[in-house]
C-alpha cells in the first residue's frame, strides 16, 4: 500500500505514541515494575524535540488524558504531567539540540523527574502517595535508556519524512 | 488567523495553551475527586479504553495459551490427582462446617442476635493490564451489566483482595488493600482488638498505625476482617502480623503486615454479593 507523504508522517507520529501507550500498560511482574520507563513521557518528549510544530502542549495533555483513562488515575493529573513537560521540551527545544547525547540524557532526566514530582504532589493531595524510594526509578532508567531510543525514533522520523 | 472582535489573533502560544490545558486539568481533578461528578463520564471512557486494553494483553494471554498447549499429559494427570486429593480433605472439613454453621445459627438466636448469612461469590476473569506505576489496582473483565457496583468486595482463595472503585459496563477496576491510603477495619483473631489496616503502595506489605505498645498484639497474629463501615462483609482474612517494632521514641507502634491473598498472582479473582439476611428469624436485631 502506497501513502502520500501527509499521510505518512501522520502514521510515523501516531504509530510511535501508540507503541509508547501500549508499552505503558503491557503487563509486567510486579518485582519489576519499578524498572519500566514512562514510555510515553519519553516519545513525547522526543517529538516535542524534533517537531515542535507538530506535537507540543495539546498532544501532551491528549496522551496524558489517555495514560489517566487507561491507569484509572485521577482524571487530569497525569495529563497535567504530560502537558508541562511538553511545554518545557518545546521552550528548550533549540538548546537541548544541541547538546551531546549524554548531556541530553541528563536533561530529560530532569524532564521525567519534573513530572513524576507533579504526579506525586497530586496523589500526595488526595492521600495516595506511594511510601517507597523506587517510585523514582522510572526516571532514572527513562534518562538510561533515551541515548537507544533517540537513534530508533530518528530513524523512524526520517524514514517517516518528518524534517 | 482567527477574527475575534474585529481584531486579528493568531493560533494560541504554546505558553497561553500550557495555562488553559492546565486549568483544564485542575478542573477535571476537582470534579473528579470532589463529589464524583465524573462517573459517567469515566465509565464511557472506560468502555473506550477496553480495546487498548485488550491489544496490550494479548501478548501474556497467547503466551499462555501457547504454554497451555505443551502442557503434558502427565502433568495434566499429576495436577488432576492433587486437585481430587485436595478436594476430598476440604469436603470432610465442610462437612463439620456444616453443622458448626446450624449450631453457631442456633446459638446466635438463643442470644437474640442477628444470624451471619453466607455470602455469593461469582469468579471473574482478570485482564491482564497494569495500571499507574505503584498504585494496586486490577481490571476485572466483569461490569455493571454483571450486577457489579462500586464498593463491592473482592477476595481469593486465601482472603480479602480489595473492593470494587470503579465499574463500567463490561470491565471495573478493583482497588488492593495494599494500595496507598486504602484502610480497611479489622480485628486481631487471637485478642479480638479492633484496628484499621494501611496499604503503602508497597505490593506485599500492609501497616497497622495508631496501637500503643499496650495493644494485645503479638507477632503471627491472624487480622480478619471485621466488617465494621459495612464495605467489607466480617470474618474474611485479611494479613497476618509480620513484625512489630516498639521504638520508645515514637508514640506507636510500628506494626507490617503480610496480605493473605495472593495479590499478584492468579488469573481470577472473586466477586462476592453479602447474603441478605432471612427474612423472618425469631432473634430481634
Amino acid at each position: 500500500m502506497r501513502f502520500g507523504p501527509d499521510a505518512r508522517r501522520r502514521l510515523t507520529l501516531t504509530g510511535t505514541f501508540a507503541a509508547a501507550v501500549i508499552l505503558a500498560i503491557m503487563p509486567f511482574p510486579t518485582w519489576a515494575e519499578p524498572f519500566r520507563p514512562d514510555w510515553v513521557g519519553l516519545v513525547l518528549i522526543y517529538w516535542c524535540l524534533a517537531a515542535p510544530e507538530r506535537v507540543s502542549v495539546g498532544t501532551g495533555w491528549l496522551l496524558g488524558f489517555l495514560q489517566d483513562v487507561l491507569y484509572g488515575s485521577l482524571l487530569g493529573s497525569n495529563a497535567l504531567g504530560k502537558t508541562l513537560v511538553a511545554f518545557l521540551t518545546v521552550r528548550l527545544h533549540l538548546q537541548l539540540r544541541m547538546f551531546p547525547r549524554w548531556q541530553q540524557a541528563v536533561s530529560v532526566l530532569g524532564l521525567l523527574v519534573a513530572n513524576q514530582l507533579l504526579v506525586l504532589w497530586i496523589r500526595g493531595a488526595i492521600g495516595q502517595a506511594p511510601e517507597t524510594i523506587g517510585y523514582w526509578t522510572p526516571s532514572v532508567v527513562g534518562a538510561l535508556l533515551w541515548p537507544w531510543l533517540f537513534v530508533i525514533l530518528r530513524d523512524l522520523r526520517r524514514r517517516g519524512g518528518i524534517v | 488567523m482567527i477574527n475575534v472582535f474585529g481584531r486579528a489573533v493568531g493560533a494560541p502560544s504554546n505558553f497561553t495553551r500550557l495555562i488553559l490545558l492546565s486549568a483544564l486539568s485542575v478542573a477535571l481533578m476537582f470534579l473528579d475527586h470532589r463529589g464524583h461528578h465524573l462517573e459517567k463520564i469515566r465509565a464511557a471512557l472506560n468502555v473506550l479504553a477496553y480495546p487498548i486494553q485488550l491489544i496490550a494483553a494479548a501478548p501474556a494471554y497467547v503466551g499462555g495459551g501457547v504454554a497451555d498447549f505443551f502442557t503434558t499429559r502427565d502433568a495434566l494427570r499429576q495436577d488432576n490427582e492433587k486437585l481430587l486429593a485436595e478436594r476430598q480433605a476440604l469436603n470432610a472439613r465442610l462437612q463439620q462446617f456444616e453443622a458448626l454453621e446450624e449450631e453457631n445459627a442456633r446459638l446466635r438466636r438463643m442470644l437474640g442476635s442477628a444470624a451471619l448469612v453466607a455470602d455469593k461469590a461469582i469468579a471473574a476473569e482478570l485482564v491482564e493490564v497494569s495500571t499507574e506505576p505503584f498504585t494496586r489496582k486490577l481490571v476485572v473483565a466483569k461490569g455493571s451489566r454483571d450486577g457489579v457496583y462500586v464498593g463491592q468486595s473482592v477476595i481469593d482463595a486465601h482472603g480479602i483482595m480489595g473492593q470494587v472503585t470503579q465499574v463500567a459496563t463490561n470491565v471495573s477496576r478493583v482497588t488492593l488493600i495494599t494500595d496507598a491510603g486504602h484502610a480497611i477495619p479489622v480485628l486481631d483473631n487471637r485478642s479480638g482488638l479492633r484496628m484499621l489496616v494501611f496499604g503503602t503502595g508497597d505490593p506485599d506489605s500492609l501497616k497497622v498505625p495508631y496501637l500503643t505498645s499496650a495493644s494485645d498484639i503479638k507477632e503471627g497474629d491472624l487480622l480478619v476482617s471485621s466488617g465494621m463501615g459495612g464495605t467489607f462483609p466480617p470474618g474474611y482474612p485479611v494479613a497476618q502480623v509480620d513484625k512489630i517494632v516498639n521504638d520508645p521514641n515514637e508514640a506507636f507502634l510500628a506494626i507490617a503486615a503480610k496480605p493473605a491473598a495472593q495479590l499478584n498472582h492468579g488469573k481470577q479473582v472473586m466477586l462476592i454479593w453479602r447474603g441478605t439476611p432471612p427474612k423472618n428469624t425469631d432473634g430481634a436485631r
